[in-house]
């Protein structure tokens, strides 16, 4: 166990989290913190003295007043001594090359009096732009130990280590501002209301009071009531109080930092950003981007998926060989291996896509995308940055609404994730693939156009639309949180740390299995119970008519094709297609019958599986004898309406299917994520909820119109 | 110089590659926000270009490069 808690605190691009990889290497973990949807990530590291540190690494920001929910997570954990990642040390990590503005952070934390230690990162970037630095002199003025590394370089952390060890749990810092200089009055009354608290402490929960979730609903009404009767003018006086910090922060640099001559670095950043951001130049290359990381997802990620599909078929096969055959071994193989094959199967394309995000974030990219894309964006109610996710849905909506993370706002964030499920992923691919081959000829048109791919294209270019449109829609229905701010650094481009893609990967990876991995097992044993057991008496009139059949047939062949019929007619009446009949009426003026209710049942949890349920339904057909052995396909095309006598596949049908597949919210895994996203099951719900809502409208519209 | 003889110049007005001095903010709260970042009375501030449909802008300010859409920039008075 850890002897020491450790917070990295920090501006954003300062290094920050290149530093806790570095202290913790593969040995941390993500967890949440209480009640609020932000990512705590903590870590163990061993110091030089055998003492073990817990190292925490708190969310990037400028200041103490928070700008975003992310944000206003370092003071609730710094000032709630019974928060269990309150600190007992702050490592405040500043950027060497622009100390004046990181160190108002820093004079803001040490004002709260916990015992902390100045690390100045890039101090070989600083070096190299002229910028020199008395550490010895600063940390004297300071009044901390002042450790000098270079993340990058892996230089420095050594003494780092031992600078932690030796930091006395009592707070050495000098005091930077006097907070009595701001609203006196009300500073003491709410000192007398909490105790044994610093000014500065004081003066903070005058200004954030009503966020922070520690105080008590009581005390949150009576340093209320301390506001208003001494008139505390919250805004005024953090405007005051940033420019006495700056003040007093100048005096200090002024003796400390000497500057030899700047500007350097920012001299090829310029040269790149003139093209990147280009109006001709930077669209053509952000579009050849996107189009590398789509492409990367698909094709990087075929052979390890189907090693992995190969791998759980294996399994399952190999399971019903050796195992003795039985309910908990099928429960076992058909209800969880595949469950968990299901979630495995997206690991590749998760890795890929982040892999790639994580170095366009490391080199300074992804900052110029959100600077480029802003203004279209932002008139459908996005932002930016929601153009990579939007992108990535294309391959998975998984991983991209868990790379929805990189939005600070939260409105914008909320209707990212909302809509990314809309956009066609692979899983819808089998689907439109089958339905197109059925009802869209095989030609050519103007010579070069193939009318099966002008027909997928137009399904995708749809399903983009519609994310777009409904984008729209809740940018009027949601209300902001928050007060939106795009202020953002431009970072200066560097080469990705390699490190930090690799430990992305995992952790994303990682994350993933985990959290997702627990409700879609559950859905998936559900989903088999359903499709694998109905009532008993029907069950047994089967098991009793083809054990008849059976023991008349000694050909194999003949033997193997009655399996499949008994185990379609098991589906037909098992609760999964007793349930098929029962919504049969609400899908009849989809142009469905009973036989697609099915199949929008179990594809319910993975839209993929649609084509794996018809071919065990329409295999029923097969024993009619005449069709023999026909694919999967023209089996379809075949069926006839038992009634009508009509083909059951025409061409309003496979419209109305396939316009319901685009909009329909038919995977488990991403009503997963978005619940672990968002960590409330109303997201979820409301998407669930309006995507079905959609699909069903537009499925009977097109059914409708169209037959 | 003579701020108040002419209309108050945001910094939203200026062309890529002019400078100016940060006077004062017209938005408080917006001001607090923007001194965090840098943008301090008395800095200046350089606009380094626009993004392809006129916004956001890329400034740069006391060392190092900041973007912000243009209403946030027309809090910014210079001169």
């Amino acid at each position: 166990m850890a002897n020491l808690k450790v917070a990295l605190v920090g501006n954003p691009n300062t290094g920050k989290s290149t530093l806790f990889n570095l202290l913790t290497g593969l040995n941390q973990k993500v967890g949440n913190f209480p009640g609020i949807t932000v990512d705590k990530k903590t870590g163990f590291c061993k110091l030089s003295s055998g003492v073990s540190a817990e190292i925490i690494d708190l969310p990037g920001t400028y200041s103490l007043y928070p700008k975003s929910k992310d944000e206003s997570i370092v003071f609730q954990v710094l000032a709630d001594k019974t928060n269990p990642s309150h600190p007992d040390i702050i490592i405040l990590v500043a950027d060497a090359t622009n100390l004046r503005r990181n160190l108002l952070l820093f004079s803001q934390v040490a004002d709260l009096g916990i015992p902390m230690l100045l690390v100045l990162n890039m101090a070989d970037l600083a070096k190299k732009e002229g910028i020199s630095v008395n550490v010895n002199k600063l940390a004297e003025r300071l009044g901390v130990q002042v450790v000098t590394i270079s993340a990058r370089k892996l230089s420095g952390i050594d003494t780092l280590k031992k600078a932690m060890a030796h930091t006395t749990l009592i707070a050495t810092q000098n005091t930077t501002i006097d907070a009595r200089n701001y609203a006196p009055a009300a500073v003491d009354a709410v000192k007398e209301k909490l105790g044994d608290v610093s000014d500065y402490y004081a003066l903070q929960v005058l200004h954030q009071h009503e966020t922070l979730t520690f105080l008590s609903k009581q005390q949150q009404e009576e340093i209320e009531t301390i506001e208003v009767t001494n008139g505390f003018e919250s805004v005024k006086l953090q405007g005051e109080e940033t420019v006495a910090r700056y003040r007093q922060l100048s005096k200090i640099l002024n003796e400390v930092v000497v500057d030899l001559g700047a500007e350097k670095k920012f001299a090829l950043t310029d040269k790149i950003d003139s093209v990147l951001t280009h109006k001709v130049w930077g669209f053509l290359i952000f579009f050849f981007i996107l189009f590398f990381i789509f492409n990367a997802i698909f094709s990087w990620s075929s052979v390890p998926m189907d090693l992995i599909e190969g791998g759980f078929a294996w399994l399952t096969t190999s399971g019903h060989e050796y195992l003795p055959a039985g309910v908990l071994t099928d429960l076992l193989l058909d209800g969880v291996v595949a469950g968990l094959g299901g979630i495995v199967i997206f690991i590749p394309q998760i890795a890929i896509l982040f892999a790639l995000i994580s170095i366009l974030e490391d080199t300074g990219y992804m900052a110029r995308v959100t600077f480029l894309m802003d203004k279209i964006m932002r008139r459908f109610g996005l932002s930016g940055k929601s153009v990579v996710p939007l992108i990535g849905g294309i391959a998975c909506a998984v991983p991209s609404i868990m790379s929805a993370r990189n939005i600070e706002n939260w409105k914008d964030r909320i209707i990212t994730i909302m809509v990314t499920p809309l956009v066609s992923c692979s899983a819808r691919l089998p689907v439109y693939a089958l339905l197109i081959s059925l009802v869209v000829p095989n030609q050519n048109v103007w010579g070069i156009f193939n009318m099966q791919g002008l027909a997928l294209m137009a399904m995708y270019l749809i399903s983009i639309l519609a994310a777009i449109l409904v984008a729209l829609v809740f940018k009027f229905i949601i209300k902001a949180r928050e007060r939106s701010y795009f202020i953002m650094e431009l970072p200066v481009y560097r080469m990705p740390r390699w490190k930090n893609v690799l430990l992305t990967m995992y952790e994303k990876s990682k994350t993933f299995v985990f959290e997702a991995g627990k409700v879609i097992i559950a859905i998936s044993i559900v989903l088999w119970v359903m499709s694998t057991y109905g009532p008993s008496n029907r069950f047994e009139a089967i098991e009793a008519k083809y054990a008849a059949i059976e023991a008349n047939s000694t050909d194999s062949v003949q033997l193997a094709s009655l399996e499949r019929d008994k185990s379609a007619e098991k589906l037909e009446n098992s609760y999964a297609g007793i349930l098929g009949k029962t919504i049969e009426p609400a899908i009849k003026p989809l142009g469905y019958d009973w036989k697609i209710g099915i199949a929008l049942i179990t594809s319910f949890a993975a839209r993929e599986a649609f084509v794996g349920t018809m071919a065990t339904i329409y295999s029923v057909e097969s024993a009619d004898g005449e069709q023999g052995e026909l694919r999967l396909r023209d089996k379809i095309a075949a069926s006839k309406d038992p009634v009508t006598g009509l083909p059951v596949f025409t061409f309003a049908t496979a419209m109305s299917l396939m316009l319901f597949y685009a909009f329909a919210m038919q995977c488990m895994s991403t009503v997963a994520i978005v619940y672990r996203e968002t960590k409330s099951w109303k997201w979820p719900v409301i998407q669930l909820v309006y995507m079905t809502t959609m699909a069903y409208v537009a499925a009977l519209v097109a059914y409708q119109l169209l037959k | 110089m003579n701020a108040q003889l002419v209309d108050d110049l945001k910094l939203s007005q200026l062309n890529p590659g002019q400078k100016g001095t940060i006077v004062s903010f017209t938005d408080a709260q917006m001001a607090v926000k923007l001194m965090e970042m840098g943008c301090l009375p008395g800095e200046v501030v350089e606009v380094e270009r626009y993004a392809p449909f006129g916004d956001p802008i890329a400034i740069r300010v006391a060392g190092y490069q900041l973007c912000l859409r243009k209403a946030e920039a027309a809090v910014i008075i210079i001169e």
